[in-house]
Formats: structure tokens, sequence, C-alpha cells
């Protein structure tokens, strides 16, 4: 298909219904306390060209609530051909999007941003009922993040200067960024909208128009989103293709009508997206995840104050988002001389994890985002166990009443090893620790880098030059400093060794979808004398 | 990409479900190869193409065959599993991954054991190659 194909988009409808979203009672009774709602629907098409649009061949997939372990709605399967019209839909729009003054550009994403702030609740609803992550956390973690960061790209890109240089008296260098153009964006489901705004923000403030593809687990928040921010776009800017990895994922990642492409998951699957991308030659951006050790200090138990309660919650981070994190604190390094003292007060904090109903303001973990998921995570907690791990607290399932029965809900658990166990040295992404312990400073250092990953570290120590040379000394892109899981915008974050190429929420990113320009001008009259 | 003659054929095996699942999705795509993912989401799963879709690289060592498919690994990654030895087998579910059989609503799975002991996983349930 050319890119100035003029079917599109092909089959603009005016309703995306097939009637109402399959909705769980828990699910129901919390929209019913939300003041700004639209209505949710039983089948979702592609977002493309600013319209909705049935995917090509008619097909769809269902999409289930991992709360509940039902169905909830349909979401487009889409194939190459949807993907096509999307790129068409982009190339249509890029032109014009890209001249678009920063001005304007910012403008648009701030006007997101309120519009996401306005539904804000109702968005963290539905992501919690697509994801199965606490309410409590969608409302108060994952919105205003996502809120802040288009907010943020909004100011970056007003402030963004080219540069020149004066080469010599009548030379002069000058550089301008430029967007790439089209780029595609395959987004992960443990964060389905924070993950999809670090990526838009900056593609979209740069000038790029993006095709999307959400992740299969998790394709109905995102679409939500796009049914309330479709007037803020123009057209084509902004597409959003539903469907599986290797019917949909692919024919984006290998066409040679983007300029990028930016993909979170697994390592695998980024090597086959660089794969892709170098027969096209373009630049990719990947965060794989890694295996994050969290290194508690002896002196965090010097005294009996705030800080000591700081840590203990920051050992119990592990749980955050049910593990599904990145940079889950999965490992976790204790210092000997105080290990017996600090696990006694951690697992008591560990256990006063609540979990429940993820509708419930109260519940602290709410269910794992699938069913193959919730398997791994339990053939993990199986094989530190045969490893000879020692399961200090949790190591099970859990079982929840009513129509949460079949929802995929693990225990918060702490496992007791050593570094080369299979459970310290692969990321589970469930709610698990694995915890051993260290005598020196210098043994920590060598455990903690002892994996194949590097994407975050903690450290926990009231010695600050300590911290300084740990912060350094770790090899990997992110080292919380007595703090973790925190996330604004404006502090790079990205991987080093096997976890990924770029840096993401930080202005840095701007440089990764924008090209550099450079025009060499003479402003001399004579000419050189070479011929 | 060099090939270990010497390792233990059943260091990786399939279940009888993940056997027919392996034996429909060949029929489908004609001939199919397993590569161990790390990292996070839907990492640390088998991820299964079609032959010549994943480009192995000389870091990646071929650690056993299931059903006839060839299985291969990130050799620094293998050095960290080389204690246990595994069983892929199938469940309901659906990665976010390039992978063959999420269209179907099912998933490859990883079930391990410890590579000395004999127990633990039924090798009686195990499918044949071919």
């Amino acid at each position: 298909m050319s890119a100035k194909s003029s079917a599109l988009p092909r089959e603009k409808t005016s309703s995306i219904a097939a009637g109402p979203m399959n909705q769980s009672a828990s699910f129901t009774a919390h929209l019913k306390s939300i003041q700004r709602t639209i209505p949710l629907h039983g089948r979702y098409e592609n977002f493309i060209g600013g319209g909705w649009v049935a995917p090509v061949n008619g097909a769809y997939f269902d999409n289930i609530s991992p709360t509940t372990g039902q169905i909830i709605c349909q979401i487009a399967r889409s194939q190459a051909e949807d993907v096509e019209l999307a790129i068409d839909a982009a190339h249509a729009a890029a032109d014009k999007w890209g001249r678009t003054s920063a001005t304007d550009r910012a403008r648009v994403l701030n006007r997101i941003a309120d519009r996401m702030e306005e539904y804000l609740p109702f968005l963290a609803a539905v992501e919690t009922y697509d994801n199965g992550k606490p309410i409590r956390e969608t409302n108060l973690a994952d919105m205003p993040l996502a809120v802040d960061h288009f907010r943020y790209f909004a100011g970056c890109i007003r402030a963004q200067e080219g540069s020149l240089g004066e080469l010599d008296d009548d030379t002069v260098a000058y550089h301008f960024h430029e967007p790439l153009g089209v780029v595609g964006q395959i987004i992960p489901w443990n964060f389905p909208i924070l993950m999809a705004v670090w990526k838009l923000a900056p593609a979209l403030a740069a000038g790029n128009c993006v095709v999307l593809k959400p992740a299969e687990q998790t394709p109905l928040c995102i679409m939500v989103l796009m049914e309330l921010i479709q007037d803020l776009l123009p057209p084509g800017v902004l597409n959003v293709v539903n469907g599986f990895g290797i019917e949909a994922g692919k024919p984006l990642a290998s066409s040679a009508r983007i300029a990028k492409i930016a993909f979170t998951g697994e390592t695998t699957t980024g090597r086959l997206i660089m794969q892709y991308a170098s027969q096209n030659i373009i630049p990719v951006t990947l965060e794989l995840g890694g295996k994050s050790p969290n290194i508690f200090l002896a002196d965090v138990l010097r005294e009996d104050d705030d800080f000591v309660d700081k840590a203990l919650e920051g050992f119990a981070m592990f749980a955050l988002n049910q593990g599904e994190v990145c940079t889950c604190p999965s490992r976790a390094l204790v210092q000997r001389s105080i290990y017996e003292r600090f696990m006694e007060k951690a697992i008591k904090r560990v256990e006063s994890i609540r979990q429940g109903d993820p509708f419930e303001m109260s519940t602290q973990i709410g269910a794992q985002a699938s069913n193959d998921q919730f398997e791994k995570v339990l053939s993990y907690i199986d094989i530190g166990k045969k490893e000879g791990a020692k399961v200090l607290t949790g190591g099970s399932a859990t079982k929840l009443a009513g129509e949460l029965a079949g929802g995929y809900y693990i225990k918060p658990t702490v496992l007791e090893g050593h570094n080369k166990m299979r459970v310290f040295q692969e990321e589970i992404f469930g709610p698990v620790v694995s915890v051993t312990s260290f005598d020196t400073p210098e043994q920590a250092l060598e455990i903690a880098n002892d994996t194949l990953y590097g994407l975050g570290a903690g450290v926990w120590t009231r010695d600050l030059n300590l911290a300084y040379r740990f912060g350094r000394g770790i090899k990997a892109g992110r080292v919380w400093t007595n703090c973790y899981h925190a996330y604004p915008a404006h502090a790079a974050f990205g991987g080093y060794k096997k976890s990924g190429i770029g840096r993401e929420t930080h202005k840095m990113m701007l440089d990764h979808y924008q090209q550099t320009k450079n025009m060499l001008v003479s402003y001399s009259t004579k000419a050189l004398g070479f011929f | 990409m060099t090939k270990i003659a010497s390792l233990n054929p059943a260091r990786v095996t399939a279940t009888v479900a993940a056997g027919a699942l392996i034996r429909q999705l060949k029929k489908e795509h004609g001939q199919i190869m397993f590569h161990l993912s790390g990292g996070c989401c839907d990492g640390s799963a088998p991820m299964c193409f079609q032959v010549g879709e994943f480009k192995l690289g000389d870091i990646d060592e071929k650690v056993g065959e299931i059903v006839g498919c060839e299985f291969w690994m990130d050799r620094e990654q293998l050095r960290r599993w080389a204690h246990t030895r595994w069983t892929v087998d199938v469940v309901p579910g659906r990665g976010a991954s390039f992978s063959l059989e999420a269209p179907l609503n099912l998933r490859f799975l990883i079930r391990s054991s410890l590579r000395e002991l004999t127990t633990g996983i039924d090798t009686a349930h195990e499918a044949p190659g071919e």
C-alpha cells in the first residue's frame, strides 16, 4: 500500500460498540463512585487516522480481566493489512505534524494531560480492570505519573534549542532537531497506560507520528484513553493497532515505512526487534528488564527511627504492582551482622501486605496480569524450593472468594538462598523476592553485579560516602539511594548490559526521536582556490 | 553456533500437551524452533518461531530438541541455568511476545527440576521426540 492511500480510514464508524462491556460486580460498584465516565463497549476496533476502523479481516480476540479470569470485551485481532492502514494514516499526517510549532504541539500534549486528569479515577478503574493491579496504585501512581509525563515533555520541547557553531569568521554550522517521521512503538502490559505515555509523550513532542501496538494482555485501557482524547490530536498523528505479536507486531516492527521502533519486553523479542530494524537500518530503543538488587547495609538498623521504617518499606517494594515491574527489587542483599534482626522486621512488614479485591482502596496487592504469568511465577517458586531456597513467607497462590475466585492472585513471597540460584538470576515478574546476606560492601557489590541485567538497584545506608561508591559501582542505569520505585519525569530510566538501549522519562529521550540536521553555511563570497 | 554433542539429551523435554501443540504448530507453520527468553514481562519463557525467523548467533547454544524442534538459549543464560533441566509445558494464557502459539490463547511454559534429580517432573508424561 502506498503512503498516499486514499482508502483511509477504510471503515470509519461512528460506533465502536458491540453491546456493553461485561463488567464484574466490583468494577460496576466502583464505577458508580466515579463522577466522570464514558460508556464502555463490548468490542474495540483499531484507532486509525482519527477514527475507529474495523480490522480488515473482521477478527477479534477476547480480552480477559485478571481480577476475575472472565472475558470482558473483544479487541481487534489485526494483521499486516491493518498495520499498513495505520502506517498510511501516520504518513499522511507526518509532514504537517512535524512542521507544527513546538508551541502548538506542547499545547496538544498539555490538553491530553488535562483531559486525562479530568477522567483520572475513571482511567484508573479501567486499567485496574484490564491489568489486575490495585485501584490504589492506578489512582495514586500510574495515572498521575502519566499525566505529568505529557506535561513534562510539553515543557521540554518548548525549551529545546538547536545549536550553532561559529567555525570561523565566515562559516557557521547550524544544528536543527527534526522529527524522525513515523515511528512504531510496542508496549508492555505491566503499566499499560504509563508505559504507552513514556513512549508517546517524547515521540509526539518531537513531532513524530506514531503507530502503537498495546500488549495483548491489556489492550483495553489504551483504547478507552484514545476514545477520551480522540478530539485533541490531528487525525493520523497517533494510531493504535491491537493484535498478537507475530500477526501485528511483526508487520509494524519490520516495516520499511517506519523510522524507528521502540519496544519494552523481554530479551528474545528484543533481539528479534533489532533484527527487523537491522533490515531497514533504523534505530531501536529497548527496555528489557532486569534482576534488580536492593542492598541493606548494617547501619540501617543503627538507630530506631523513621529511616528504619522507610527501609523496611523499601524491602517490601518487591510486591508493588504484584512484582510486575521491570525494576522489581527482586533480590535483597542484607548485611550479615543485621540479617536476623532485619529479616524479622522485614517479614512482619511483608505479612502485613493486604491482598484482596483490586477495587478496594485498602488493597495493596492485586492479581497477576494473566494466567500464564500466574503459572510462571508459581513455577519459579517451585524451582526455588527445589534449588534449596527456604520459603520465609508466602510461597503459594491465594484463593479469593466469590467472583474473584477465578483471578490470578499470588501471596507476597520471600525466598532465602544464594545468588547462583535461578530465583536470583531471572526476573520472576511476580511478588517474589530472593534474599541473601553478605559480609562486606565489596561482597555486596560483587553479588549485585553478578547478573546479566542492569536496569535498577537500591542502596540503603546512613553512610552517604558508601552510598556514593555503591551508586557508581553498580552496573545499572538507575540506582535508587535510600528510596525505591520512584519514577518521576526528569530522572533518566534505562538499562546497562542486557537490560536494553536508551533512556526514557527524561528530556534526553527526545534525542531518540529526532534527527540532527546540520546546515553548514559559508558567508564568504570568495572561492577556496582549489580549482 | 556451537553444538555441544555431549549434552544430556534429557536437558529439555516436552509434556504430552506441549508435544501436541508443537505438532499442531508444525502443521501450520512448517519447521519451528525455540529460543529461551530472559528479562522482564514475558521473559524466562520459551519463544517459538518458524526456523529462520529468529537469527541465532555465536552467543547461542543448542541445548536439545523437543518433538524434532531445536531448543536454543543464550550461552550466558545457560551458564546460570546449568544446574537445572526443563520440561516445556503449555498453559492457557497469552504472552505479549512474538511466539507462534499466542494467537491460540495458549502459552508455552518452562517447568524445572534439578539436573541431578530424576524425580520432580513426572517423565512418564513427557512426549517422546520425533
